[in-house]
Order: structure tokens, then C-alpha cells, then sequence
């Protein structure tokens, strides 16, 4: 297994006096078949940031945030993630960067033949936590923070969609990861259940200072929760900014998006 | 395929498509290989996976080893009647269920049975994003999903393989002692003569070849799998026709190459 630290998988040397970006995306291309979906993506994020990646729908958010955990790999371009170069590893060399990194999945990808306390229990087990007064404990508060304690001996499939993503939450916070990706974490649930979502993104962020990245559609809680905003659009980042950029924007495109507006007249 | 061109490329396509499958086959194969010398076995999943395939097949296994013993028995008992070997029947059937009905009889039922189930159950894991979820929490799904099914096989399968044998040759002494009321010490004695323990290990090589194809070919199907439900079916399907028909290749080949180790008929 080469050495995650060696030269070779290392982000090249900040400038003096500047901090080393948490993530870095440089470049990234993606293309499936005909569809480019990624084209030349730059992207720096830096410790404890919050960022809200918007956009269509199928214009690659998923894909994007996929390449930072190293799901997918780029045709072109560079990701490091805290100075370890994602795409040169090989599956098997990922391991720590999955410890800094974890993901909320759009369907939870909750094991449906383990229960609550089980899936939530699985990272800690995998990464080779035996105590099991340790783990009971760390389920327990987990399943607290998001309020499904008394749910903990049910199965994924009596759970209902925001239970789901709650218990994915749980999962992925479970191991006191530095960042954590959300691929839509608001889809499909009532504005109560995503507001507690909402708000569990803004206690892990001033809590733990977790760096978070949100794809979502849901431009109630981007003004909400986010530092920073993205706007992927045909490939590209049309706007990157500030929500009180995003609202000042005089960018027709991103103003339609943000506002609902739909160019289809008649 | 409209075009004369598509046509006249047909061929070379598919042998690119074979080639590539080979390799895909032969890269889970060397994965599976790392996950078996890294030493995490997770046993309990392999525990887990020896009650579904091992103590799961025994019914399908059993009554598909003893009826192929029966009839075999009672077809070819009458012919061997007329020039009058039927004494010979023992041998001949047990000869024939330890070298090729009992593995690929047996090898067949799980591929029917586990070989679909393991591709449907990884491949709603892949589609549902759970091969994905896995992957994140860095778990290789190899080393998840197919090291413990492949383990669990390579235990299970010379247990079906002897029960099917076994099953088959107790309905065929039947037949031939309560059915042609041959006596039964004749039966016995000539099966023990013309059975050796090289006819039973051709048997249990058969069978942990097909275990190992059948694991490697069904868990590819299922980590393969894309397009939702419809993927799904389709690669449990493939799982099950590319299993049986690889095993029935294999199975001739391998006989030929277990004949030259284990030769047939020197007793």
C-alpha cells in the first residue's frame, strides 16, 4: 500500500503563510459516454466551511461531490483532500481518506438486513472499535443527536424517508469525521423534518467545526446554512460566492435558478 | 445490427466483449485474493452465509441426487438385463454419480439457487447505493460481500456434492433391491469394487471448482449491476445461465484433466 503522505500524493506546497485548503479540486473533468457532465471544475474549500453546491437537476452535483470520496474517478484534473491526492489511489489506499470523509447518501444506502443501531454501529465495528460499552455509547448520543433513540431496534424498511436520512446522518457522524458530504438531504421531507436537518448541519458545524458540502434544491436552507455557495451549470461553476452574493447576483441564470423561474413562456 | 457493417463486426465485438468479461472475472478473482490473504475473514458473516447456501441447499440438493439415482438405475438396469450385466449397475451408477452427476447435478442446483440469490442480493446493494455506502466507510465490497459467500461455498460445496452422491446411490440400491429384487449383497459388493477414493475426489475437485465459479461469476453480476430493478433481474439471470453453462463447459474439460490424474477403470 503506498504511503498516503509520500510526495507523489501530496498537494504541491501552499505559498508562505497561506493555509493548506482542506479540499482542492483542479480542473476535473468527467465525461459518461457523450455527456460531458464536469468541465474543468476548480474548487477550494477550507476547514470548517459550509458550502452548498446548487444547480439543474442531472447537471453533475452528485458526480462532483462523488469524485471527492474517490466513488468516482476523474477522466482529467486533480482532487486532494487535507494534501493527500485522491484520484492517484488505488481503492484499497483510500481508507484514510475516508476517515476524514464521510456521506449522507440521497436514498440513506442504509443495510437493509441491519437495524438502526446496527447501521449506525457499522463504521465503528469496520474500523475495528471492540469495546462494546464504547460502542453502545457512541450509538446511543448519535441517535440522540438526531432524535431516533426509541427507534433503534427498527429495520430500514419501517423507517419512514426523513428517519432514513436521520439515521444516515447518525451513521456518517458517528466516527467524529472531519467532513461530511450531503447528497440532498432535504428531498423529500416536509419543511419541520428539514429544518431539523438544517439544523443538525449547523450544530455539527459549530460543534465539531465539520466541514460540510450540501448538494440540495432547497434555497431555503442554502440561505440558511451555507458560507458559501456554488452554482454547477452546464458543467461549469457559474457563480461561486457568498449567500448574500447569491441573492445580489445580477447573473440572469443563477437569478432564474434561485428565484424558480422557469424560461418556458406561454 | 442494421447495417451490413454492423453485421461483418458482429464477431470481433463479441469476442472484445468475451475478453473483457475474462478480465473483469480475472481482477475480481485477484481482489478476492488480497481479501483472503489480508486474514479478515468476518467470520459470522461467513457463518451466516454456510446456513444459506449449505443447510439452504440440502433439500434441492437431496432430491435432485437421489431421483437422477433412481432413474438412472431403472433405465439402465433393463438394458443391462439384456446382455446380462445387471449386476453391474451398482458400479456403473455409482462410477457416474461420483465422477459427473453428483458435482454437476449438485453444481447446477446452486448455481440455480445461491447463485441467483447472491447475484440479486448485491446487485439491489449496488443500485441502492449500499456497495457505495460500504466503499465510504472503507470497507471494500470485496471483502464484504463476496470473500465471506466465496469461503462459505468452498465449505459448503463437497458436503452438497457427498449428499448427492450419497442420496443418489441409496435410491438406486433401493431401486434395484425393491424394484428388480436383485439381491442386494450383489449390489454392494460390485459398487464397493469399482468405487475408489480417486472417483470421490474427482467429485469434491468438481465441486469446489464450481463453488469458486459459481461465487465469482454470480458476485460479478451483482456488483456489475446498474439501471435500478430492471439491472438487477438481468444480472441474476445472467448469474445463473453464465454459471451453468460455464460449469457444463468446465465439467468436460476438467474430466478430461482429472481422467489423466485419476484414470478411470484400473481396478
Amino acid at each position: 500500500m503506498a504511503d498516503p503522505t509520500s510526495s507523489t500524493l501530496t498537494s504541491p506546497a501552499s505559498p508562505k503563510g497561506e493555509t493548506q485548503a482542506f479540499i482542492q479540486l483542479k480542473d476535473v473533468c468527467k465525461r459518461f459516454g457523450s455527456q460531458e457532465v464536469l468541465r474543468g471544475i476548480n474548487l477550494t474549500l477550507q476547514h470548517g466551511e459550509t458550502l452548498c453546491i446548487i444547480g439543474p437537476s442531472g447537471e453533475g452535483k452528485t458526480v462532483m461531490i462523488k469524485h471527492i470520496i474517490g466513488l468516482i474517478k476523474p477522466d482529467s484534473g486533480e482532487i486532494y483532500v487535507d494534501g493527500m491526492h485522491v484520484n492517484r489511489l488505488k481503492e484499497r489506499e483510500m481508507a484514510p481518506i475516508r476517515k476524514k470523509v464521510s456521506m449522507l447518501f440521497q436514498g440513506a444506502a442504509l443495510f437493509d438486513n441491519l437495524t438502526v443501531e446496527q447501521n449506525v454501529a457499522f463504521p465503528l465495528l469496520e474500523h475495528g472499535i471492540r469495546d462494546r460499552s464504547e460502542i453502545n455509547r457512541r450509538v446511543r448520543e448519535a441517535l440522540q443527536a438526531v432524535d431516533l433513540d426509541e427507534h433503534r431496534h427498527k429495520y430500514p424498511t419501517s423507517l419512514s424517508g426523513g428517519m432514513r436520512k436521520r439515521t444516515g446522518i447518525a451513521r456518517a457522524i458517528i466516527d467524529h469525521s472531519e467532513c461530511i458530504l450531503y447528497d440532498e438531504p432535504n428531498s423529500g421531507l416536509d419543511p419541520i423534518g428539514s429544518d431539523v436537518i438544517d439544523q443538525m448541519i449547523l450544530r455539527m458545524q459549530r460543534r465539531f467545526n465539520v466541514t460540510s458540502i450540501i448538494v440540495t434544491h432547497d434555497m431555503r436552507s442554502v440561505f440558511k446554512i451555507a458560507n458559501r455557495v456554488a452554482m454547477l451549470y452546464r458543467g461549469e461553476i457559474r457563480f461561486l460566492g457568498t449567500p448574500a452574493e447569491l441573492r445580489d447576483t445580477s447573473d440572469s441564470v443563477v437569478q432564474d435558478f434561485v428565484n424558480g423561474r422557469s424560461d418556458i413562456t406561454g | 445490427m442494421d447495417s451490413p457493417s454492423g453485421l461483418l463486426t458482429l464477431p470481433g465485438r463479441t469476442f472484445l466483449h468475451f475478453l473483457v468479461y475474462l478480465g473483469q472475472l480475472t481482477a475480481l478473482m485477484r481482489e478476492l485474493m488480497i481479501a483472503v490473504r489480508s486474514g479478515v475473514w468476518r467470520l459470522k458473516l461467513v457463518a451466516q452465509q454456510i446456513v444459506a447456501i449449505g443447510y439452504g441447499s440440502q433439500a434441492v440438493v437431496i432430491v435432485t441426487g437421489a431421483f437422477t439415482g433412481a432413474v438412472f438405475t431403472f433405465q439402465s438396469y433393463a438394458k443391462f438385463k439384456d446382455f446380462g450385466f445387471e449386476t453391474t449397475v451398482g458400479a456403473v451408477v455409482s462410477v457416474a454419480l461420483c465422477r459427473e452427476l453428483g458435482p454437476v447435478l449438485a453444481g447446477l442446483m446452486v448455481a440455480g439457487r445461491v447463485g441467483a440469490a447472491m447475484a440479486a442480493d448485491i446487485g439491489t446493494m449496488k443500485v441502492t447505493e449500499q456497495v457505495d455506502a460500504l466503499r465510504v466507510m472503507g470497507v471494500h465490497p470485496v471483502d464484504y460481500l463476496v470473500l465471506p459467500r466465496f469461503l462459505a461455498m468452498m465449505v459448503s460445496m463437497p458436503f452438497l456434492v457427498a449428499e448427492s452422491i450419497s442420496f443418489g446411490l441409496f435410491a438406486s440400491y433401493l431401486v434395484t433391491s425393491f424394484g428388480y429384487d436383485m439381491p442386494s449383497a450383489w449390489y454392494m459388493t460390485h459398487m464397493l469394487d469399482h468405487t475408489n477414493m480417486e472417483d470421490l475426489s474427482i467429485g469434491m475437485i468438481k465441486g469446489f471448482v464450481f463453488g469458486m465459479l459459481i461465487t465469482l461469476i454470480s458476485c460479478h453480476q451483482g456488483l456489475a449491476a446498474e439501471n435500478g430493478a430492471v439491472g438487477v433481474g438481468l444480472g441474476t439471470t445472467r448469474a445463473v445461465v453464465i454459471s451453468s453453462l460455464v460449469l457444463l463447459i468446465v465439467n468436460f474439460f476438467l474430466s478430461i484433466l482429472l481422467n489423466y490424474v485419476f484414470p478411470i477403470g484400473t481396478v
